[in-house]
């Protein structure tokens, strides 16, 4: 496969080329009046992004569907940084940096807010500690009970006690 | 005058209630019967009293009262007279006298039951019941008083006051605000009402709960008095959150019914608790045993119902300042941590009284999984507690608001779901106090293996999301448990009584109406949890603009936009509403009409959707937005809603069950006689 190696080299470089110019003109091209006549992108494309936003004035409502103005307009401005060639991260770290984590769904898992993330889990697993530890002490309690009733005489008092229940 | 008159019938209640409760206490320590009955009298009469006072609040905004600032602040002339009655809970002031009404009914209708088997309860429900009704009645008065008016002071502005500031004159208003746009819907005037009264009677159960903690009577007598009553209060309370849910999906047009919004929330973590005490309460009357549980289940749902109240009441949500700004906010906090802290503090000394009666035999028995059951509700509980209040403790310590929002509430609770269902599917066959592995396999067997035909037949048709199909292969899973049981239950009896299957299964369900019942609410929580998997995980959407005559699609629907118009209403709004057609494989199956209506006095915009309803799912449509002139294009956004209706339909299955399970025994000799049937079942093998 020796012999191939003289030509693949410029093949290499030739992507590169292309990929480096395509990055710089991603990278120096400013939001220019030409890139207008790209398609914009559509609005579900919009809705993505806003969707997994909230507006600090709407409270609770997501952005992809409040209806107020200010809202329009933030979708406006998602528009606008998606035909920048923004990702969907950028322009969710731009909202938060110019409004703070609330306009997030969900705050990030750092710093206080991880124990957003961390409380329920934990309370569940203490939670099953807690009962696996009663069922554990019930059972040796009942141990010694355990081998008296007959399985059968144990259903016919319980059925007793079931009908006297009822009565009182 | 009638404000005058509604003002001093409260403040009359009060004293009353104040009187029920130092004659209930003076009763029950010197032991004089006549002091007890006049508390029970008391109580008796709190309610035809607020009664008198609401009535008198519903006048005043019926008649165009808008000196009284209440009702300047909820209607106004042009509102239709039904909504101007209903408004009575359009407002904070309101809504806080609707409640106390409720709460004074309740009251009185507990007072009414024969007490001859329970007779040393009656002081202390009537202290409990009146407190929780003292609390709500001083906060009215004090703080948020419906009946206050609004007056001109001599400075030149308007202030709102009871009684005349000295040189002030009374200010009436040509029209008053109106109802917030969002609360002028049939869903909205009832969803509150069922809210408040599956709140209200949580509070009956507590106040047993705690005379029987009172009083050491520590069987499981209070728990057999207030089944019923938690079983009605759960069963307002589910309708008021399925109903809460409609209206979201019918008027707040972002195509989803649940939101995890913290309104909704605070209303669901007292059904939580309220739903692991109907479980667990059971294996207190079958085994003697979680006495002590029990007895916090029920103390947390009554907190929880205050709690909730607090929440929605109290401007806590928006933030913290806006807390302390009001001050029903400190003191709804305070009787929340009063009650609270009593309530533990009683418990603990009475820890020794409450030892259980029976022990835990085995892990495989229905007792073990409904312990099971109860941690999943209640870790369930803690994460909603821990998102509705993370926001508040992070402004708080860090200063910085955060929005914990429905990725938080899915991702943790999700599989608490999950596991609910597998709970659900297993619990029913295992028996009290120990299950033999091979008999609980014997049984489930053929309920599992045919339920894992849907996950395998809809993965053959092209599911493929993990989660889905583990969720449809649980719904299928109960639903199969859940019909084999009525199946053997019926076959046992048509063997043993010689009925026809029709009959033995209606037999079956009447005889035993509180375990039927219960699997008939399963069955309806098995629909409404393939709604919320179909809507959860298949819904599709999309937006776009549209001149007129074009088309949009959306699986297997198109909408063409047909045309738009704008116009005043009468009840001062602009609509502007579209006429679309949607055609289903190319046949045409509805005409719809989203609209977005301005209200503009509250400067509000609405966005009502237009729903094509099928059992398949929902075709949801949006009216986004539109250019004012000519009206030549609009954007519509568009929700395909899969099995959506599963939900709604569910719910109606869940409240029959709920009925069938609360029925009250007409023969009660006849209902001491019966045999479970899971006797009969063992007995036939």
């Amino acid at each position: 496969m020796t012999h191939h190696r003289p030509s693949t080299l410029p093949r290499v470089a030739l992507i590169l080329f292309i990929l480096g110019i395509g990055l710089a003109s991603v990278i120096y091209s400013p939001a220019s009046p030409a890139r207008a006549q790209e398609p914009t992108p559509s609005d579900d494309q919009v809705n993505v992004v806003a969707k997994q936003l909230y507006c600090p004035v709407c409270e609770n409502v997501p952005l992809d569907v409040c209806p107020t103005q200010a809202c329009a307009q933030w979708r406006q401005t998602i528009r606008e940084k998606l035909t920048a060639g923004w990702s969907e991260q950028e322009i969710k770290n731009y909202f938060v940096e110019q409004y703070g984590a609330r306009v997030l769904a969900a705050p990030p898992a750092r710093g206080l807010s991880l124990l957003v993330y961390l409380l329920p889990p934990l309370a569940f697993v203490v939670g099953a500690y807690i009962v696996y530890r009663a069922v554990r002490t019930w059972r040796r309690a009942a141990r010694p009970m355990a081998s008296q009733p007959p399985a059968a005489e144990d259903d016919y008092t319980r059925r007793i006690e079931d009908e006297l229940q009822r009565r009182e | 005058m009638l404000a005058n008159l509604g003002f001093a019938v409260l403040v009359i209640t009060l004293l009353v209630s104040i009187y029920g409760i130092a004659a209930a206490l003076y009763g029950a320590r010197t032991r004089r019967e006549a002091w007890v009955l006049s508390a029970r009298q008391a109580m008796l009469l709190t309610w035809p009293l607020v009664t008198l006072s609401a009535l008198c609040l519903v006048a005043l905004l019926v008649t165009n009262h808008f000196e009284v600032e209440f009702v300047y602040s909820v209607t106004s002339r042009s509102m239709p007279g039904y909504l101007k009655a209903t408004a009575l809970w359009g407002g904070q002031a309101g809504s806080l006298l609707f409640w106390s009404w409720l709460m004074a009914a309740f009251a009185s209708a507990a007072g009414l039951r024969r007490w001859d088997r329970d007779r040393e309860f009656l002081p202390w429900v009537v202290v409990v019941a009146l407190v929780t009704l003292a609390f709500f009645l001083s906060l009215i008065i004090l703080f948020e008083n419906p009946f206050a008016r609004l007056w001109a002071a001599p400075a030149g502005e308007t202030v709102k006051a009871m009684f005349a500031p000295s040189g002030a004159v009374l200010v009436t208003p040509g029209d008053g605000q109106g109802l917030n746009p969002l609360l002028r819907h049939p869903g909205m005037i009832i969803h509150p009402p069922m809210l408040y009264l599956g709140f209200v009677s949580f509070v009956i159960p507590y106040a047993f709960g705690m005379a029987a903690l009172i009083t050491r009577r520590t069987d499981d007598r209070w728990i057999r008095v207030t089944r019923r009553w938690t079983l009605v209060a759960w069963l307002f309370l589910s309708m008021g959150l399925v109903l809460g849910g409609r209206w979201a999906y019918d008027v707040l047009g972002w195509g989803g019914y649940w939101g995890w919004d913290p309104v909704e929330i605070a209303a669901f973590m007292p059904w939580l608790t309220g739903t692991a005490f109907l479980h667990s309460v059971m294996i207190q009357e079958k085994r003697g045993m979680l006495k002590h549980w029990n007895m916090v289940l029920v103390i947390l749902t009554y907190c929880l119902v205050i709690f909730g109240t607090f929440l929605t009441r109290s401007g806590v949500l928006s933030s913290v300042h806006a807390f302390a700004q009001s001050a029903i906010g400190p003191a709804f906090f305070g009787f929340i941590g009063l009650s609270f802290a009593a309530s533990l503090a009683l418990l603990l000394s009475r820890w020794n009284d409450l030892r259980g009666e029976n022990q835990l035999t085995s892990l495989l028995s229905r007792e073990s999984l409904f312990l099971l059951n109860n941690l999943l509700f209640v870790s369930i509980l803690v994460a909603c507690f821990w998102g509705v209040i993370f926001p508040l403790i992070s402004e708080l310590f860090t200063g910085q608001k955060v929005t914990v929002g429905p990725p938080f509430y899915q991702s943790t609770t999700g599989p608490m779901f999950a596991g609910l269902l597998l709970l659900m599917g297993i619990a029913p066959l295992a028996a009290w106090g120990r299950t033999a592995g091979r008999s609980l396999g014997r049984l489930i067997i053929w309920p599992l293996g045919a339920s894992l035909l849907v996950p395998l037949g809809l993965g053959l048709s092209g599911t493929h999301n993990p989660a889905a199909l583990l969720g449809f292969w649980l719904a299928a899973f109960v639903t199969s448990v859940t019909l084999s049981e009525f199946w053997r239950g019926a076959l046992a009896r048509r063997r043993i009584n010689k009925e026809a299957l029709p009959v033995a299964l209606w037999n079956l369900a009447g005889r035993n109406r509180r375990r039927y019942g219960g699997y008939i609410i399963h069955l309806g929580v098995v629909l409404m949890a393939i709604g919320i998997i179909g809507s959860e995980f298949y819904q599709q959407e999309t937006q776009g603009t549209l001149a007129e005559g074009q088309q949009i699609t959306l699986g297997k629907y198109v909408m063409t936009y047909d045309s738009l118009a704008e116009f005043n209403a009468p009840d001062d709004r602009l609509v502007a509403r579209a006429v679309t057609t949607v055609y289903r494989d190319g046949q045409k199956v509805a005409e719809l009409y989203p609209r977005r209506d301005y209200y503009y006095t509250s400067q509000q915009p609405m966005t009502i959707p237009g729903v094509y309803s099928s059992l398949e799912g929902d075709f949801y449509v949006l009216l986004v937005g539109w250019e004012p002139i000519g009206s030549s294009g609009a954007t519509f956004k568009i929700y395909l809603n899969p099995l959506i209706n599963f939900l709604w339909s569910g719910s109606l299955v869940f409240i029959l069950g709920t009925l069938v399970a609360a029925w009250p025994d007409r023969d009660r000799t006849r209902a001491a006689a019966r045999v479970p049937a899971s006797a009969l079942v063992s007995q036939s093998k």
